[in-house]
């Protein structure tokens, strides 16, 4: 059992998520640089945050076209986990593994601070274990997280039970409220909050744990 | 022979529907700087490009591709296209 972090040039949670799987929780866990192609041997993928080739054109526009991510397109398919953090998020819309959009928050600010999410879902695996709490705080840290998308896809995010993490207090104009979703099939989470900054007690609580304790059940 | 030459630029646009928070912010200082009356400001991007193709319909489609698949997120952007000779 093992995670796979990618790294592209401009990833900068690359090490906090390999500290956070790795270092805080004991999961074997290999970083994977963007041009390679072999997933094999790994059950969970995490896209990590970032400004992944200068975030050029849009957020997550250019990774897109990363040899690896051909890999995780079929990694994906074949059933496997895939976790994508803030810029990990907006890679996997444009990807097309998960609907919608991700662009400028409502006012413009990068946002750095703790925030309120309530869990919406406990359709999937990711979240099962906040389900009786209904809420958890993380951290987000983005200038472009505002959620976009069509009537249509906010109703089948709805009807697919697949909008898992409403903020709170909506801190950048996402529609609906929100902060993360899941594919149908439910093994793709996307979300603008960072659980792995979340997960040492010596730097921001340990809330952020169980979701990436999830990779690899 | 010498393959034709075109210039194209793509605009980029966010749809109607999305709000476009760096194009309030540009209308507010407008209106600071004493220029009145605009009722609409939104900003989007211009690609120009040259490129070489057999002919303009085999630019034209080249460039649409493009413009589809990564110039512009076809959830939240429209786009356009002006095709030139060079």
């Amino acid at each position: 059992m093992s995670i796979g972090v990618i790294v592209f040039p401009g990833s900068n949670c690359d090490r906090d998520v390999l500290w956070a799987t790795q270092g805080c929780l004991g999961l074997p866990t290999r970083r994977i640089w963007h041009e390679e192609t072999d997933l094999s041997g790994l059950d969970a993928v995490v896209l990590p945050g970032g400004f992944s080739y200068g975030d050029y054109l849009r957020c997550g526009a250019i990774a897109r076209f990363a040899p690896a991510l051909r890999s995780l397109v079929e990694f994906t398919a074949r059933g496997g986990r895939v976790l994508g953090i803030c810029n990990g998020f907006q890679v996997l819309t444009e990807l097309g593994l998960l609907p919608g959009a991700l662009t400028r928050n409502r006012d413009l600010h990068f946002i750095c601070e703790d925030v309120n999410l309530t869990v919406v879902s406990a359709r999937t695996t990711w979240l099962q274990n906040y389900s009786a709490k209904g809420h958890l705080t993380l951290p987000i840290a983005h200038g472009e997280g505002r959620y976009q998308c069509s009537e249509d896809t906010l109703k089948q995010l709805q009807d697919d039970d697949a909008i898992a993490l409403r903020y709170g207090n909506n801190p950048n104009g996402s529609v609906d409220d929100i902060a993360g979703i899941t594919n149908h099939k439910g093994n793709v989470l996307g979300l603008m909050p960072h659980p792995e900054r979340a997960c040492d007690p010596a730097t921001g609580g340990v809330e952020g744990r169980a979701m990436l304790q999830a990779l690899l059940n | 022979m010498t393959v034709p030459r075109f210039q194209a630029r793509v605009l980029v646009r966010l749809r109607p529907s999305v709000l476009d928070p760096a194009g309030e912010a540009a209308r507010g200082a407008a209106a600071r700087l004493g220029v009145e009356g605009i009722s609409k400001l939104r900003i989007g991007k211009a690609v120009e490009l040259e490129i070489e193709a057999a002919d303009a319909a085999e630019a034209r489609s080249r460039i649409e591709l493009l413009s589809d698949r990564l110039f512009a997120n076809p959830v939240i952007e429209d786009w356009s296209l002006e095709l030139l000779d060079s």
